[in-house]
């Protein structure tokens, strides 16, 4: 029973850190810019070593946010709706973060050319980066590749492998 | 099938699967064969058990394998090249040429192969030539002559000294291998836990770009065979794909994404002067030149469905090129400029078809429901592709005009991406 409480409270501490964010910006970054320099200290960035609470919740199984894998209908583009609430986690998450970076992987089923099929992973892929970038995440932050038919989840023959095989995987910095 | 061409047929087989298990090697099975096949006869060759290996095995087994040819059974005595052949006992055994060929030892450890290929019924020669080999080198020389008797007997060039490239994978590992045309000799050049498709060939032979998962995208590199050295010649934001060398070998079509939708460019093999090849709102992929440069053929979902077209490579409006069905991709026009072959899915499966690039006729060439990949023959006669067969990717070869099929396989690894290479300069 815990596991679903802590998870929506960091929705809606997550939910809370958004919409905050507008109202105070000006506020907010000149106190940062002043921090900074009067300080001389410059931050290292360690892409590979992810710190913070909101890193761990990356990694939390119950946390919306470990989840990654967005599934796509056949020939389709478009996220169905029982993705959404992960696209839009994943995408307040990067605008509440901007130094965390995103390579999302999208992938096709076997059916078909190599190459072409390479070109349908990176429109499922697009699909994804251009939601995250509609909830807050900086073109910067999000590289939309594709695996095409290369690396699939699931390696039967049946409507259902395929299903699995047709996906945008959302991967941080240090993921891959 | 006579007696002894059933023999010869079993013991081809046996020596392949002895190589085999000693190389892991490509093994090539006949699967169906010209209509009319011409029949040649090819003597032991004097002297050659000087050599490692016979080079007489190696050239009847080439033209064996192309489908075109039926080998009269010469008996294991050599005729030497200076011998005059029985041509009217050659005609009684149906032998309308024959070859003969003498290996003699020549300076600082090599060795002279002089060959003559004869006309049985002119009585005529056709051709004769010398070639200086080391023993090591039976094999090609084996291949060099098999082209000549080829060449003069089809009016086509041979293929048999060309090479191969293609990928293996076993378990979680992919091998981009290059080896013989007959599928000896095979060479990693790349060993990679990460995918690697679209090999494709400088035209000079000595370069194969392709596309390489390694830094978990897809980025296209340009890999030097003889010196291992490898230049990044697309890595751009997004997906690098789909490369092809121009007929001159001085710039490559790849598939970028940086400016949205999979669209295509041309870069220079070492990744500089990217230009935008042509613009639309749709998928663009797989850019092949055609061999006099002048168009570049792709597919294309500008039509709302996956469709063959060709643009200029000066410019100008794309135009479509298949009509019929559903699903054509991957298109190949060939080195001859008379044909393109493409995978067409139909009714059975996806399929290797050819179209006459004059008439716009076509025509679907397998049997086989899960083609990919196809890669003409530098002498357009033959189409390399990979497909499927009992759950494994193999390779196979399909003539032309269908009637020849040949099968390359590999035990326990699936092949496939295959890139035919040009002829030897």
């Amino acid at each position: 029973m815990r596991y679903p409480l802590a998870a929506s409270m960091l929705a809606l501490a997550l939910l809370a850190g958004c919409s905050s964010t507008p109202m105070t910006s000006d506020q907010g970054a000149s106190v940062e810019d002043r921090t900074a320099s009067s300080a001389g200290a410059i931050p290292t960035v360690r892409p590979d070593q992810m710190q913070g609470a909101g890193l761990a919740a990356l990694r939390d199984p119950n946390n919306i946010l470990s989840k990654r894998a967005i599934m796509f209908d056949y020939d389709s583009f478009t996220i169905r709706g029982e993705f959404m609430p992960l696209v839009e986690a994943h995408g307040r998450f990067l605008a509440a973060n901007p130094q965390m970076k995103m390579l999302i992987q999208g992938s096709a089923d076997e059916r078909g050319s190599r190459e072409y099929n390479l070109a349908l992973g990176q429109k499922r892929s697009d699909a994804v980066k251009k939601s995250l970038m509609l909830l807050g995440a900086k073109e910067a932050q999000i590289e939309s590749v594709s695996l095409g038919e290369e690396k699939p989840q699931c390696t039967e023959r049946n409507e259902a492998c395929y299903a699995e095989n047709r996906r945008g995987e959302m991967l941080y910095a240090g993921e891959f | 099938m006579k007696l002894t061409d059933l023999f010869r047929y079993l013991l081809i087989t046996l020596l392949a699967a002895t190589a085999l298990s000693a190389r892991a090697q490509l093994s090539i099975e006949i699967t169906g064969a010209g209509a009319n096949r011409f029949p040649v006869a090819i003597a032991v060759m004097e002297g050659e058990s000087q050599l490692p290996r016979g080079v007489t095995d190696v050239v009847r087994g080439d033209l064996e394998r192309s489908g075109l040819f039926s080998l009269i059974e010469m008996g294991p005595k050599p005729v030497g090249e200076t011998a005059t052949p029985d041509f009217a006992y050659l005609r009684t055994r149906g032998a309308d040429a024959i070859a003969v060929g003498t290996v003699v030892p020549a300076q600082s450890g090599k060795y002279e192969l002089r060959m003559r290929l004869y006309d049985t019924r002119q009585e005529a020669q056709l051709d004769a030539l010398t070639l200086t080999m080391t023993p090591a080198q039976y094999r090609i020389t084996g291949h060099k002559i098999a082209d000549i008797i080829y060449e003069r007997i089809t009016g086509l060039k041979g293929v048999f000294s060309t090479q191969i490239a293609y990928v293996v994978k076993s378990g979680k590992q992919y091998k981009l291998q290059i080896a013989d045309s007959d599928g000896a000799n095979p060479q990693t050049a790349l060993a990679s836990n990460e995918p690697i498709i679209s090999p494709s060939w400088s035209p000079d032979g000595t370069r194969l770009a392709y596309v390489s998962f390694e830094a978990k995208k897809p980025v296209v590199y340009v890999h030097t065979l003889a010196t291992g050295l490898r230049a990044v010649a697309a890595n751009f934001k997004g997906s690098n794909s789909a490369p092809s060398w121009s007929p001159d070998g001085s710039r490559l079509a790849v598939v970028l994404t940086k400016d949205g939708l999979s669209q295509m460019y041309t870069v220079n093999p070492d990744g500089s002067g990217v230009t935008r090849l042509a613009s639309s709102s749709s998928i663009d992929t797989e850019p092949a030149f055609s061999h006099d440069g002048q168009w570049i053929y792709f597919t294309s979902d500008r039509g709302g469905s996956p469709q063959i077209y060709r643009i200029s490579t000066q410019g100008g409006r794309a135009e479509r090129v298949t009509f019929d069905g559903s699903y054509n991709v991957t298109p190949r026009p060939s080195p001859d400029g008379q044909t393109m072959t493409y995978i067409a899915r139909t009714a059975n499966g996806f399929q290797i078809a050819i179209m006459d690039v004059a008439t716009r006729q076509f025509a679907v060439l397998t049997d086989t429901g899960r083609d990919e990949s196809p890669s003409f023959a530098p002498n357009s006669r033959m189409i390399l592709y990979a497909t499927e067969i009992g759950g494994r990717g193999v390779l196979a070869a399909v003539s032309s005009d269908g009637r020849i099929k040949q099968r390359l396989s590999v035990q326990a690894a699936d092949v496939r991406e295959p890139a035919w290479g040009p002829l030897p300069r």
